[in-house]
């Protein structure tokens, strides 16, 4: 049962060849290629561009338009790294944080009421699945405004409290949704064999549910590091003071100082931001496509 | 056997309505059998479950989702301003509306900003997804490189790299200068501002790409090849096969994308450094919000907005799905 879900990958790898002939090969090949290619350039160019920007020294930016800098120089990144009230790693510590807390939260508290979802019965629980499915797409305008008094009343302004408690109440509910389509792919004959076992529903969630969900766990904890990393609008409405700050708000900071005078060192920064990302993507991507064929194999 | 369920099981779970007691509280000479299981107090047991497992998302659903919501629309109708009371005024706020041009021009900024970059996103992500579908090599690599924007397109890194691709001395008016066309401030100029955020948008094309590409390997095989016994050429088989089955999708990004693209944010405060700048030219709504709330503390009136912003929203999702009738085609 549990190789349904890896069974469309290797599959679709292979049989896939839709259309007889139509696919393409030969010279439309190799032009379907260039274009491509020339097209993927162009898509990524404006960030292989601040990325040579950001080793080239300020008077070179505008002047050399060529992406290979005449000499490497990392005097931009020692330069950013400084010229913020802090040094830059203390708002890299402060994002860690919060996305560290964002993730734990999330990956307990979404799993605990998917698990309820998607496997116990109790009273009103269609009612609740609605009210959870309808709160995926509340705009968090709509709330913000009273959550900020509340988290002021509470004294948490300028803490990151109001950033990483939410994520523990299961408060984006994309992730429940996420895990209880999930769990109700697993064969609920496992459940049940260790609830005879003499598992109470907490052993079942935390000794077979939540191994087998790994995968749904592994897309959960990496689509909540890159969207609190990316996040601004929380982050600028919460925190006010110096050493609070997150990376997006040392970099906002940053371009609204000097960012005009000092583009190289502004460029170094966006790239120390954005750089976890790509990292994160890579080593994710790879975590997922395991993490389908364990349960595959299982 | 339900009977007896039934019977049993109400005293132990109306009583302790709390979610304070824990399960095996109730009736000690049963309490064995509670622990036991598979007894006639399973049920009782499995609700008592549920609630603990619930517990946190109920919290938070009652403390930071609906709470608000409903606090929102009562401040929506006082003039609280985060210091002092809020006093009720009544329908004030929604008829300052009336009267607000700054909303006005915001309304429309937006609206002009949604219903360009969604479009012309999804065209661009339909067409490349058709493109790589039809067994091009390499696609696990193309399908990364497009979706990277996707992945750092809300970063406030992003915006900052693109006001500067788009300003005077940009990577734009440069590409431009070798063609010999004359540049321009892009962000600095109310007539393109908006327009490169626009751009900035279409840019994360690579989200609906990957679910367009998921869409498209749905499409039984049968279907094109009982396409062509019947004559049917490479365009027909597009427009009559790959088109109607794909519509569900399309319109899932349709909804998505919408909804999205109402609320992004960030790139507009950097892009425009945070005031709708050029002339409110890049002054969308959430920007508004944001203003009128946390610059202003004009928390009342912010309320009422945010309350018109999520009746917008649910305006033109409900729009989508009425007309998704006439042109969404769910097989069968």
């Amino acid at each position: 049962m549990a190789t349904k879900t890896a069974a469309p990958e290797p599959a679709t790898q292979v049989s896939r060849r839709r259309e007889p002939g139509s696919g393409w090969s030969g010279v439309r090949g190799l032009i379907i290629h260039l274009g491509l290619i020339t097209f993927a350039l162009i898509m990524i160019y404006p960030l292989l561009w601040m990325l040579s920007a950001s080793f080239k020294p300020i008077t070179e930016v505008f002047a050399n338009s060529s992406l290979i800098p005449t000499d490497w120089d990392w005097g931009n990144y020692a330069d950013g790294w400084t010229s913020t009230p802090h040094p830059f790693h203390r708002y890299i510590f402060n994002s860690m944080v919060i996305v560290a807390g964002a993730v734990v939260g999330n990956l307990l508290s979404c799993s605990m009421a998917a698990y309820a979802f998607a496997r116990l019965k109790f009273p009103l629980r269609g009612p609740l699945f609605g009210v959870m499915l309808a709160t995926i797409m509340l705009p968090i305008h709509v709330v913000i405004i009273p959550q900020y008094i509340l988290f002021n009343n509470l004294g948490w302004v300028d803490t990151f409290w109001p950033l990483i408690v939410p994520k523990f109440l299961a408060v984006d509910a994309f992730f429940i949704f996420l895990m209880v389509q999930f769990i109700r792919g697993l064969p609920r004959e496992l459940d049940e064999a260790s609830q005879i076992d003499g598992c109470s529903y907490w052993g079942t969630y935390l000794r077979v549910v939540m191994p087998l969900c790994m995968p749904a766990l592994a897309t959960t904890s990496i689509f909540t590091f890159i969207w609190t990393w990316n996040d601004f609008y929380s982050q600028l409405i919460y925190l006010n003071s110096l050493e609070m700050r997150t990376v997006p708000l040392a970099l906002r900071w940053f371009m609204d100082s000097q960012g005009q005078t000092n583009w190289g060192a502004l460029f170094a920064m966006s790239i120390v931001a954005i750089g976890p990302i790509f990292g994160f993507f890579l080593a994710g991507q790879k975590y997922l496509v395991r993490g389908i064929a364990t349960t595959g194999i299982k | 056997m339900t009977d007896k369920e039934v019977a049993v099981a109400p005293p132990t779970e109306r009583d302790s309505g709390e979610p304070t007691g824990p399960a095996e509280t109730p009736a000690s000479p049963s309490g064995r059998r509670v622990h036991r299981g598979f007894g006639r107090s399973k049920r009782s047991r499995e609700r008592w479950a549920a609630l603990s497992f619930l517990a946190p998302w109920l919290i938070g659903m009652v403390a930071i989702t609906v709470g608000p919501m409903i606090a929102s629309l009562y401040l929506s109708f006082t003039d609280y301003g985060l210091i002092g009371d809020a006093n009720w005024v009544g329908l004030e706020n929604y008829e300052r509306m009336l009267d607000d041009s700054r909303l006005h021009n915001s309304f429309w900024v937006t609206v002009r900003y949604v219903f360009i970059s969604v479009p012309l996103q999804l065209a661009l992500a339909l067409a490349l997804a058709m493109v790589l579908d039809r067994g091009v090599r390499g696609l696990p690599i193309y399908r990364s490189v497009f979706y990277l924007p996707s992945l750092v397109g809300s970063s406030v890194a992003i915006a900052i790299m693109w006001r500067q691709i788009f300003g005077t001395e940009g990577l734009v008016n440069d590409a431009l200068g070798l063609f010999s066309i004359e540049g321009r401030g892009w962000t600095s100029d109310p007539e393109t501002a908006l327009g490169t955020l626009i751009i900035l948008n279409v840019w994360t094309f690579g989200s609906p790409m990957v679910i367009f590409l998921a869409g498209l390997r749905q499409i039984p095989q049968m279907y094109y090849e009982a396409a062509k016994v019947d004559g049917a050429g490479p365009v027909r088989r597009f427009l009559n096969v790959t088109v109607p089955l794909l519509t569900p999708i399309i319109f899932f990004n349709l909804v998505l994308q919408i909804i999205n693209a109402f609320q992004s944010f960030t790139q507009a405060f950097i892009v425009s450094g945070g005031d709708g700048a050029p002339a409110d030219s890049t002054m969308v709504y959430t920007l508004y919000l944001y203003q009128r709330a946390f610059t202003s503390f004009d928390m009342g009136y912010a309320s009422a907005l945010a309350w018109l912003l999520l009746v917008i929203i649910a305006l033109f999702t409900t729009l989508n799905f009425l007309m998704s009738k006439y042109w969404v085609f769910y097989g069968d």
